[in-house]
């Protein structure tokens, strides 16, 4: 069972590292931008499926660890002037600290109790930081230019951002595919599927579920760091945005909720479409309705999603799609 | 004494589910619990392994209080436990499902370790060929024999066994009892509620008997079976208590009984 001799483990990290090296390789902004946008809800599917895909939990609100970890992050990069590489981890840190607390009390909640809850508490954190000086209130906060000689110019600081996302997209996926093939991991499968029965047999399920929680909380930190450090500034309005916690949770649908190449597939086809989208005037405004139309029909007919769907229908493939 | 049950009291709203229940267990017997349908048997489990705190009472195990202590640190301590209406953990297979009974039972075994215990438990089920086959496209005896490997596979010291005897045909039943005489004899105490009744004054070295929630017999087959109270409240017929002592071939069963 060593993970290092399993195909399931290495297409995923594979696909990443090819379809995020490319850009590394041929060195064009364009595609640096567009692969960034990719790699982002890569990283944030496969965090979020850890706790829906794996625990059972559906969260609306997994964009609030992006958007509180990334505003600690940045605040430390602005205010105080510190490197990106401790201010990401801080702001996954962070993002990883508010998980604990909140998950002692919400996961008590199940199913839409818990659901409702989670979109609570993403309204809660945007109205916190609208009215928090230290994080510049509803203004937010940016960077000055000078900061950029540190990492010897603003392009090799997008280059450099680029790069630790692309590390922390693969450590994200290896954790999900470890978490999924361990003790902890079973444990969470067990509460996904019958949480009383998972008790009975002697699962903790207030620590496993907590612990779920805070491990996927603590990837959407770094990203929302690496995300805003990009951007050069932050604002409550690009934080909490419930429409990415929503088109985060349509990616892991599609591609194959609990399963490790799922989320990977699913952001990938559905940034893809959404691109398209968005350049037709037509679809412009109505992508969100699209995302629900998507959800829907997933739902309705191959809840399963794609990998999922594979996996059933093909048992041979099982080794190789996890 | 493996297991102590002092005085429980247990309410669902109005009713009054357990009254002042007593017994003891001794280790290494098997103990059945029977009485009519709704007489609180499966509540009676629930107390034990911790789903419901009672309202009084108190439920000591090797020697340490463990009432209302939630359900995961009583299996932990060693007391597993099969449902009456079986809880298969549909999505993920029966490897997978034995597993969880190994990594989180008593050893809190290794994620590799479990799974070598999870295929040898199911060998002694009979469901080894079933190993890679997801739980919820077993029929019903197959998820009652998984029940049972799910317990076994956590190493208990009590096993509580809900009616697993349910549903099955007579040769599945005997190689059933075969399996927990087995079990019995490597050390494991049992406690089991059983309603197929031959299966269970055979098999079991004491019996109790609750009705309405109170306790209203106890002693060996023998004796229970032919305990006025129990023939009244239980069986309401006196010929029934030879049915129940000689198995359903007896002439004393009358027809229509015949499989209760
Ligand atoms: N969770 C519950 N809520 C309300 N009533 C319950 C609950 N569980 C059991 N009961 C009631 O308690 C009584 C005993 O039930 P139970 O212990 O399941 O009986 P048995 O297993 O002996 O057939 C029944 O009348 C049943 O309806
Ligand atoms: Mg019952």
């Amino acid at each position: 069972m060593k993970p290092w001799r399993q195909p399931g483990f290495w297409i995923p990290l594979l696909l990443i590292l090819v379809g995020g090296g490319v850009a590394l390789v041929v060195r064009k902004d364009t595609l640096r931008e567009m692969t960034f946008t990719l790699l982002m809800y890569v990283a944030l599917a496969s965090s979020l499926n850890i706790l829906m895909g794996y625990t059972g939990y559906v969260n609306f609100g997994h964009i609030v660890f992006f958007g509180l970890g990334g505003y600690t992050g940045f605040y430390f990069i602005s205010r105080h002037g510190w490197h990106l590489v401790p201010a990401a981890l801080v702001g996954g840190l962070t993002s990883a600290l508010l998980a604990a607390l909140l998950g002692l009390a919400v996961l008590r909640l199940r199913g839409a109790y818990f659901a409702l809850a989670t979109i609570g508490i993403n309204e809660a954190a945007r109205a916190f930081v609208n009215n928090f000086r230290p994080f510049g209130g509803p203004t937010g906060l940016f960077v000055n230019f000078a900061i950029y000689r540190e990492y010897g110019g603003a392009p090799q600081a997008l280059w450099l951002t680029y790069t630790l996302l692309l590390i922390t997209t693969l450590v994200a996926v290896a954790v999900s595919y470890t978490v999924k093939n361990s003790r902890f991991g079973l444990g969470l499968l067990a509460i996904r599927e019958d949480e009383d029965a998972a008790m009975v047999m002697g699962v903790r399920t207030p620590r496993a579920k907590t612990i779920a929680y805070v491990i996927s909380a603590f990837f959407p930190g770094i990203i929302g760091t690496l995300f805003f450090f990009k951007n050069g500034n932050v604002e409550p309005g690009d934080a909490f945005r419930l429409h990415m916690s929503i088109e985060v949770l349509v990616m892991i649908m599609l591609g194959g909720n609990g399963t490790i190449l799922g989320p990977v597939l699913g952001a990938a086809a559905y940034e893809r479409l959404r691109g398209y989208l968005l350049t037709s005037p037509l679809f412009k405004s109505l992508h969100l309705a699209f995302a629900g139309l998507a959800l829907l029909l997933i739902v309705l007919f191959i809840p399963a999603g794609l990998v999922g769907w594979l996996r059933r229908r093909f048992p041979v493939l099982r080794r190789w799609l996890e | 004494m493996i297991l102590q049950v002092e005085n429980v009291s247990k309410r669902f709203g109005g009713l009054q589910a357990l009254q002042d229940v007593s017994f003891e267990l001794p280790e290494g017997q098997i103990l059945g619990l029977i009485g009519p349908n709704g007489a609180g048997k499966t509540t009676m489990f629930n107390v034990i392994n911790g789903v419901y705190p009672p309202e009084s009472g108190r439920v000591i195990f090797r020697g340490e209080e463990i009432t209302g202590l939630p359900p995961y640190e009583v299996a932990r301590r060693g007391l597993a436990r099969a449902h009456q209406i079986v809880r298969p953990l549909n999505e993920l297979t029966v490897r997978q499902n034995v597993m969880v009974g190994a990594c989180y039972g008593r050893k809190g075994l290794s994620y590799a370790a479990a799974a070598r215990v999870a295929d040898q438990v199911l060998e002694r089920v009979g469901l080894a060929e079933r190993a890679d086959q997801l739980a919820g496209s077993l029929n019903v005896a197959q998820k009652k024999r998984l029940e049972l490997a799910r317990a076994l596979a956590s190493h208990p010291y009590l096993l509580l066994l809900d009616e697993v005897l349910a549903g099955l045909n007579p040769t599945e039943v005997a190689a059933m009892l075969d399996l927990l005489r087995r079990i019995r004899d490597e050390g494991v105490t049992i406690l089991m509620i059983e309603h197929v009744m031959q299966a269970v004054m055979n098999i079991s070295d004491y019996v109790i008997v609750l009705d309405y929630g109170k306790k209203i017999a106890e002693g060996t087959p023998q004796e229970v079976a032919n305990d006025p109270r129990v023939i009244e409240a239980y069986l309401g017929d006196p010929k029934l208590a030879r049915c129940l002592l000689e198995g359903e071939e007896s002439d004393a069963c009358p027809p229509s009984e015949k499989g209760v």
